[in-house]
């Protein structure tokens, strides 16, 4: 495949990906409340989001929970991928298998069972146990990423290290860590999406005055979606994107110091 | 320089998992100290209440904690059914809840409500127009549990550039000249409603051959239907994807300002008189808090204040007078005149059918779907 | 790696007290709610229902849309996964974030994004008519739901494969190479089949949520083409019938079965 064809194909999917989101960006400038309806170029929703507490906040918890929730969740997901790989394979089966159900299961049905599972445990709702139950559905989008990269991974290389005489968790570190990281970043990754796009779990799990960016968003449809979630969004995306450059950036200024330091030598 | 590079990053990697590891430990202690402790309330009078979102001016709850020393801790849920489980289960203790008319009675029903105390609401019992305590015994026989808080009809909504007839009855919904440029409500029971309008039946009757009849008289309509919808249906009028739409009376009149071409009318079959009233959940523990913010809300001047920010129409009538804007004071969707809707066969609020009536509207709608 | 019995079970506790907890629990839940009925007493009829045509209907529609998106999923992601696993190797960059990122805007947002495109005065229509052509109808269609699925859960795709493929050595390739294979060769011989555990994943975390979503097919569905994730939806929350829900979601975990035997058959042995 030539080179341009390929990079004509990323960015056709990438189009595509962002379509949307353009839409999105287009609605934030948009001085009607409704979608589809132009009345005309406006910065109002952004002055309203930054005035707005409530949405900052439900923001910030967004962030906090999807953090703190799929790096709870990937540990979870990496420790049972090891003893996984250990396993027989019908043993594995049912691991993944249970994992798969999790996923099934109509979201208000996990959202109700911890729910009332947290009522019988006597938990106060808030939001620890909005971050709880996030840690709890996480696991298995974790687990699926970061499994077949285990599975994947050269036994032999940490058998040398071992036999090198590197301690069990040093070997860990320097030879399993970065072979199974790539799976671990996209575990993490799709855990975080999980949990910041979820509404119906967080909606039975938390309590009175915690809320995320979703069940502020679904709360909204009566009255209408805020075009400050727009505006939101359009920074967000504007942030993300900074930072994707800013990071390829700093890793070509990288490579090119390596390439001088080694001129050099 | 290879090896180096790889070495170095180990370490570095190894240092950041440590890290890593302690953070998410020392976290996850922080979690369940949330969890465990909870925080005290320094204020010692307080009300939880649960309502639709962005259902109340955000002025009218400051001016209730300033006036009252009463602080007011605000959940919000999107559906009566999502709201449902979470109250009859007691996952947090609300005191005041806004529901709608049926999941009220179904809310009475089940043992869920306290009746209320009518000498601590007298501004709900002198504002509150009693001609909407009248409709509400639909719901709430002897109006025991509820006080209104915000009131609608359903109606048809067209745009005046698509549709040249007069609009007046729930059959221009099966008009062929349509086809495509007709949105119907996604819900069981606002889609029945009005085809049992239409054939002159109450939308709250258990008769399965007229709710059969109702069934196939909407698998009819279905190719003409551009599609089913809830909340989407302000922004497809709004930017004129269809012609006619069921919709709310409490979005039509926000509509209009958006799009001057639409309009909205109340069939003259009769239709869908809604509440969304104030309740008070049996397990209350701040009863006298919550009966001050719903007598709080019926206050005249904060009844205004929620109309203009929420623009649904309000049952304490005498904000009309106060009303300076003409716009909204004239607009016959915000205040239309409620003797016409007076007419208990052809004007009804909805009624909780039980459970076995759900299962089977629930069935005939998949059915209707499905086809 | 873990060579006692001891440490592996260890190892495997988190997981087995999650799964009891929060899988075997709410599943001993809905099978109970299934297997009876509203009065009390052992009964089929909630697994039954699928005989009536409305329900298979809907299912029928469900799988055959799961499998579209499903497989027009793994066919864009691939080939992408290759190119992005191809520029990690030669120039390092690490270009994988930018297909993940919209994920993580709010599913509901987007989709509501889409209506606009798609709709008859959307933004296609209007390019449409912009450029003299007649317009397209396209929302409210089954085309309309599985772009909505592939747009939702593409990212899940892509996510397993691009880990699977930027795992594969370069050194392996050159070395198939070397041996004289030639590209289609070295794809099907040594690529594609390590590949398998990632598209195994992919095809797992696209299918089972495109299975039981009824956010997408309500909304660029127009509600009029009905999935069994929205019937599942409907017996939990409007109609408030636990047993038949439950009978239903007791029914989807066929396709689970369905999965494992997948991945039984297609994990190497080893």
């Amino acid at each position: 495949m030539k080179e341009v064809w390929k990079k004509l194909y990323a960015l056709f999917v990438l189009v595509f990906l962002y379509a949307p989101i353009a839409v999105l960006i287009a609605q934030s400038f948009n001085a009607s409340r409704y979608r589809g309806h132009w009345t005309g170029f406006t910065l109002h929703w952004y002055s309203a989001l930054f005035e707005n507490e409530e949405i900052l906040e439900a923001f910030g918890n967004t962030m906090l929970i999807a953090f703190i929730s799929s790096v709870a969740a990937t540990l979870i997901a990496i420790v049972t991928c090891l003893a996984a790989a250990a396993m027989k394979k019908r043993g594995r089966l049912i691991v993944t298998g249970t994992a798969n159900i999790s996923m099934l299961n109509a979201d208000i049905v996990t959202g109700i069972s911890l729910m009332m599972l947290f009522l019988a445990f006597g938990l106060r709702f808030g939001f620890g146990t909005v971050l709880l139950s996030h840690i709890i559905f996480n696991v298995p989008y974790a687990l699926l990423n970061i499994l077949p990269g285990v599975m994947a991974m050269d036994k032999a290389s940490y058998e040398s290290a071992l036999d090198l005489g590197a301690t069990p968790f040093r070997a860990f570190m320097h030879v399993t860590v970065p072979e199974i990281l790539p799976g671990v970043i996209s575990g993490f990754l799709m855990a975080f999406t999980m949990s910041a796009d979820d509404f119906i779990i967080t909606h039975f799990t938390k309590g009175p005055g915690v809320d995320t960016l979703p069940t502020k968003i679904y709360a909204e449809l009566k009255i209408g979606i805020k075009p400050e979630m727009y505006a939101l969004t359009t920074l967000m995306t504007g942030a993300l994107v900074l930072l994707m450059i800013l990071l390829q950036i700093n890793r070509k200024h990288s490579r090119n110091l390596a390439q001088s330091v080694e001129a050099i030598y | 320089m290879t090896d180096r590079f790889v070495q170095g990053r180990s370490v570095l990697s190894a240092d950041m998992w440590k890290r890593a590891a302690a953070a998410v430990i020392l976290l996850f202690a922080a979690a369940f100290c949330f969890t465990g402790c909870g925080d005290d309330e320094d204020s010692d009078r307080v009300v939880y209440v649960y309502s639709w979102g962005d259902y109340v001016d955000p002025d009218a709850i400051d001016m209730f904690e300033e006036e009252t020393g009463i602080k007011v801790v605000l959940d919000e849920f999107d559906t009566n059914e999502s709201m449902y489980p979470r109250v009859a289960a007691g996952a947090s203790d609300y005191d005041v809840i806004c529901p709608s008319d049926y999941m009220i009675q179904k809310m009475i029903e089940n043992d869920l409500l306290m009746p209320l105390n009518h000498s601590l609401l007298p501004n709900a019992t002198e504002y509150v127009d009693e001609r909407f305590y009248k409709l509400s015994e639909f719901f709430d026989p002897g109006n025991l549990y509820s006080v209104p808080y915000m009131w609608g009809t359903i109606g048809i909504m067209y745009n005046t550039t698509m549709v040249d007839e007069p609009v007046d009855s729930w059959s221009i919904l099966w008009d062929e000249k349509y086809k495509d440029n007709i949105l119907m409500q996604d819900s069981v029971r606002d889609a029945f409603a009005v085809a049992l309008k239409l054939k002159g039946y109450s939308l709250n009757t258990t008769d399965h051959k007229e709710l059969e009849e109702a069934r196939d008289l909407l698998i009819e309509q279905k190719p003409l239907v551009q599609a089913y919808v809830v909340d989407e249906v302000r922004d497809k009028m709004a930017s004129g994807e269809a012609a006619i739409a069921v919709i709310y009376s409490g979005e039509a009149l926000m509509l209009t300002f958006e799009n001057e071409d639409l309009e909205y009318a109340v069939p003259k079959e009769g239709t869908n008189v809604w509440f969304d009233s104030f309740v008070i959940t049996k397990n209350a523990e701040n009863v006298e808090e919550a009966h001050e913010y719903i007598d709080f809300m019926c206050r005249p001047e904060i009844a205004l204040m929620n109309f203009e920010y929420i623009t649904y129409s309000s049952p304490v009538t005498c904000i009309k007078e106060m009303e300076e804007d003409p716009d909204y004071s004239e607009s016959p969707i915000a205040f239309p005149d409620i003797d016409d809707y007076m007419d208990p066969e052809a004007f009804e609020a909805c009624k909780y059918l039980g459970k076995e009536m759900d299962s089977y509207l629930g069935s005939l709608w998949i059915q209707v779907k499905s086809y | 790696m873990i060579k006692t019995r001891r440490v592996r079970n260890l190892f495997m506790a988190p997981f087995a007290v999650w799964s009891i907890l929060f899988i075997i629990v709410p599943l001993l839940l809905i099978a109970g709610y299934a297997f009876t009925a509203e009065e009390g007493g052992f009964t089929l009829a909630n697994l039954a229902i699928m005989g009536r045509w409305e329900y298979r209907k809907a299912l029928w529609l469900s799988v055959a849309l799961a499998l579209a998106s499903t497989v027009l999923c793994l066919l864009i992601a691939y080939p992408l996964c290759l190119i992005l696993a191809q520029w990690k190797l030669k120039k390092g960059s690490e270009l994988i974030l930018l297909f993940v990122l919209p994920l993580w805007m709010n599913s509901l947002l987007s989709t509501m994004a889409w209506q606009t495109i798609l709709e008859r005065n959307g933004l296609i229509n209007q390019l449409m008519r912009l450029l003299g052509l007649p317009d397209l109808h396209l929302i409210n269609t089954p085309f309309a739901i599985v772009l909505g699925m592939i747009y939702n859960f593409l990212p899940y795709m892509i996510l397993p494969l691009y880990t699977v493929l930027s795992a594969i050595s370069v050194h392996l390739r050159e070395a198939a190479q070397d041996l004289g294979a030639g590209p289609w060769h070295t794809f099907l011989h040594v690529i594609l089949p390590l590949s398998v555990p990632g598209i195994i994943s992919g095809i797992t975390l696209v299918f089972i949520p495109s299975l039981t979503t009824f956010v997408i097919s309500a909304m660029l569905g127009g509600g009029k083409i009905l999935l069994i994730g929205n019937i599942i939806e409907q017996e939990f929350t409007a109609t408030y019938n636990w047993h038949l829900g439950s009978g239903l979601s007791m029914f989807l975990m066929i396709f689970i079965i369905f999965n494992m035997i997948l991945s039984a058959v297609f994990e190497r042995n080893e």
